[in-house]
């Protein structure tokens, strides 16, 4: 079977520039993570993978939810680009009038997880006790058994997930396989949005002082 | 409270933006805004175009030479479609428009209704900001937010989308205005540490470049950038947009930059040690090879929006926000400087490229009439205090060259979309923003005919558009470049050409053919003392070439000034 190929978090041009300081920032390419927040407006997603799509970069994963602050949208999107590109990126999904801030990450600056579903045969499930076990090793939990299909669940890293992916896999044990993509959070003590919002407060209030 | 319908809601709310002048072509789906626009006649003084991009350009016209924002109105569908290269040429120009597209009513959205097109998501890459309308409630916020949109910050048009129930419903208005929003800082402010760190860097500048471009002009910097560069003592090389940001015959004003820019600014682009680029984007037109681009400078770089820093070109030092109050502030910790040397070595490649091009382009003694010297002789006839208002092409790289400019917002031109069919509909515009001042439009013969019902626009307003139409019975530019660069296949590039003089009759417009040199400065004579428009019409060299040129693929400073056959 053919080795899937994982979006990688690790420069795969140079394969040396690994935790050095002076990565080339215009060459070497890595998974890297663009959180964006926005107000809750119909149309914001369209115009964000616009800016992916002109500048020729492939959306690996992307998550769009509610965020913990009501009318504030997020969106999590994985792409594999240099960091110049990620810059620009941001840079350019900020320009969106309804965007309220763009920032890129590396994942060694975030807790990251995502969420996956395992339809899979039960017979072949029941013949294999590799597959049993396999599903146990990966902390993967089973929510429905009958007798002609199990499902699992499984949470933790995109790496992680498609290991057991492929275990089951070649095991000829899949009937279907659907991932959430990527959801994150920074490991930074700043909450940069936050900050964001409290600035932005201070001047509606100068503004308001001013136009008075 | 009285209820009024929202038609005569969007009616109110214009006039409370200051809106006087709108362009615009009734039809379907805008008719109960084109009926409450009947009743303010007096305020609202509607130019009725004959196709909707030349509203669009013709606001783009107005926009760019009042400072104000270009208002259109047109129906749903074909009508909304067509504004679509308007609305991509004022993005990629930075130009402030209103774009208010009529809509099917919000029952039918979606149902493939007759004219419906989702035209908020088809400009949505090319517009700042758009919109749809579906409702009364939100015209006069939705209004209030596009003219803060597009006129703020970094300018740009904005599309509002007015469903037909919004039109007719009737609500009880309450004038709106939009003064900040959340998510938008149009004005970032400066940061203190890049201010002195510019001026560190400047200080210390042996052979600093100044790179104006239009961002000096909607910013309303002009007095700011003359007295930094005046103060630091820097030569400036324009961008094409930003001609008219700085005067054409001061003594620092070393000429165009770009692929058919002067030679002095290009070739010591690579030599400066310091390039300090005002309100510019580092276009591939200005730059050429960007792996040899300034390589020796460090890069100073004002700008108003930060995703232009380092998109084309690593910039050392970026200073964000409005240039009017950077460049003020950076003037503040600039020492008064002198580099006379650095200034007179620009001066042997102007007296290289005047002897090999300049000379012979616009003083020619013999031979068929040539468009330089059309457009050196209207510009020294209008005092170079006119505003001049290019097509695309041969038209506008000549203009640019040799119109000379001695105030701001002086220049109409379509820089960063190259719309053949912009010029004509964009100088009606400019003499509705600029009314006291005189607009010389020049157009060729294949652009002229892009947008040539826009004569009757001008018919039926008086416009007082001086057309000055170069005609080379060819499509010029891509002739050149055939000639150059595809082995002299003129692959549909000759024209057969109308008679131009019938059809500037036909619309009453006056008309001169001018074939002969010795006839020129009369004719041109002519033309400026005519009350209203006027078309000239110079039979100019068929087969010219703009030079110098800075081939394609080219380092910046190896521009050509000859061509050898």
């Amino acid at each position: 079977m053919e080795k899937r190929q994982y979006p990688y978090s690790d420069c795969e041009t140079c394969g040396k520039c690994k935790g050095l300081p002076a990565r080339d920032t215009s060459k070497c390419e890595r998974l890297y993570t663009i959180m964006v927040f926005s107000e809750n407006v119909p149309g914001l997603l369209s115009q964000i993978t616009a800016v992916f799509t002109r500048r020729q970069v492939n959306i690996e994963s992307l998550n769009t939810c509610g965020s913990s602050i009501p009318g504030i949208h997020k969106y999590t999107i994985t792409c594999v680009c240099t960091e110049n590109m990620a810059k620009m990126l941001t840079l350019q999904i900020e320009r969106r009038i309804d965007v309220l801030q763009a920032r890129y990450y590396v994942d060694d600056e975030l807790f990251s997880l995502e969420a996956a579903l395992y339809k899979i045969s039960t017979p072949v499930m029941m013949n294999d006790s590799e597959i049993t076990e396999a599903i146990r090793h990966h902390g993967a939990h089973i929510v429905e058994v009958n007798p002609v299909f199990s499902t699992i669940e499984k949470i933790g890293r995109t790496t992680t997930i498609f290991d057991l992916f492929d275990l089951l896999h070649e095991k000829g044990a899949v009937l279907q396989f659907s991932r959430t993509g990527r959801i994150s959070l920074t490991k930074s003590k700043e909450e940069y949005l936050d900050k964001f919002l409290a600035e932005r407060e201070n001047e509606k209030i100068l503004s308001v002082q001013n136009n008075n | 409270m009285e209820k009024i319908t929202g038609s005569e809601a969007l009616m109110r709310s214009l006039i409370s933006e200051g809106v006087k002048t709108l362009f615009g072509y009734p039809g379907g789906a805008i008719m109960p805004v084109y009926d409450a626009l009947y009743n303010h006649k007096e305020e609202l003084n509607h130019i009725l175009v004959r196709h909707e991009q030349g509203a669009v350009h013709a606001a783009q016209g107005f926009a760019r030479v009042s400072g104000e924002v270009g208002c259109v109105i047109v129906t749903s569908g074909p009508g909304a479609t067509n504004t679509v290269t308007g609305i991509a040429d004022a993005m990629i120009d930075s130009t402030p428009l209103v774009v208010i597209c009529g809509q099917v009513g919000t029952y039918h959205l979606g149902t493939d209704a007759f004219q419906e097109v989702d035209v908020v998501n088809v400009t949505s890459p090319i517009s700042k900001w758009g919109y749809q309308i579906r409702s009364a409630e939100d015209i006069a916020w939705a209004v209030s937010r596009a003219f803060y949109i597009a006129k703020s910050g970094r300018p740009g048009p904005v599309v509002l989308d007015f469903t037909k129930n919004a039109q007719t419903e009737l609500l009880e208005y309450h004038s709106e205005k939009v003064g900040f929003i959340r998510s938008y800082r149009p004005d970032p402010g400066f940061t203190p540490d890049a201010i002195t760190a510019a001026a560190e860097l400047i200080n210390n500048a042996k052979k600093p470049l100044v790179l104006v471009g239009q961002g000096v002009e909607l910013g309303d910097a002009r007095k700011e950038l003359l007295d930094f560069v005046e103060k630091i003592d820097s030569p400036c090389g324009c961008t094409l947009l930003g001609l008219s940001g700085f005067p054409s015959e001061h003594r620092l004003n070393m000429g165009m930059l770009g692929m058919h820019g002067n030679l002095a600014p290009n070739v010591k682009t690579n030599q400066c040690d310091v390039l300090i680029a005002v309100g510019m984007r580092f276009d591939d037109r200005v730059t050429s090879n960007l792996k040899t681009y300034a390589k020796q400078a460090k890069i100073i770089h004002f700008d108003i929006d930060p995703s232009e820093f380092n998109k084309n070109v690593p910039v050392d030092i970026p200073v964000l926000g409005n240039c009017k109050h950077t460049l003020a502030e950076v003037t503040k910790y600039v020492q008064p400087n002198e580099h006379k040397e650095w200034i007179d070595s620009f001066r042997p490649y102007y007296q290289q490229e005047y002897d090999k091009v300049i000379d012979k382009a616009i003083h020619p003694q013999t031979g068929p009439l040539l468009m330089p010297e059309v457009i050196n002789a209207v510009s020294e006839a209008t005092n170079h205090e006119s505003i001049m208002v290019t097509d695309v092409g041969q038209n506008q790289m000549f203009a640019c060259r040799y119109f000379k400019f001695r105030k701001g917002r002086s220049v109409v031109s379509s820089g960063g979309c190259g719309t053949m069919g912009f010029g004509l509909p964009a100088a009606i515009g400019a003499t509705l923003g600029a009314p006291d001042r005189t607009v010389c439009l020049f157009v060729g013969d294949g652009g002229l005919q892009m947008t040539i019902q826009e004569l009757g626009t001008i018919m039926e307003q008086k416009s007082p558009v001086k057309i000055i139409l170069l005609n080379n019975n060819f499509l010029g530019n891509v002739r050149q470049w055939q000639y150059m660069f595809f082995d002299r296949h003129y692959s549909f590039t000759p024209m057969l050409n109308p008679d131009y003089e019938k059809i500037a009759s036909a619309y009453s417009i006056p008309c001169r053919t001018v074939a002969d040199r010795v006839e020129l400065a009369e004719a041109i004579n002519e033309m400026i003392n005519t009350t209203g428009p006027y078309l000239l019409q110079c039979v100019v060299k068929e087969e010219e070439n703009i030079l110098p040129i800075t081939p394609p693929g080219a380092n910046v400073d190896e521009m050509v000034l000859e061509i050898n056959d």
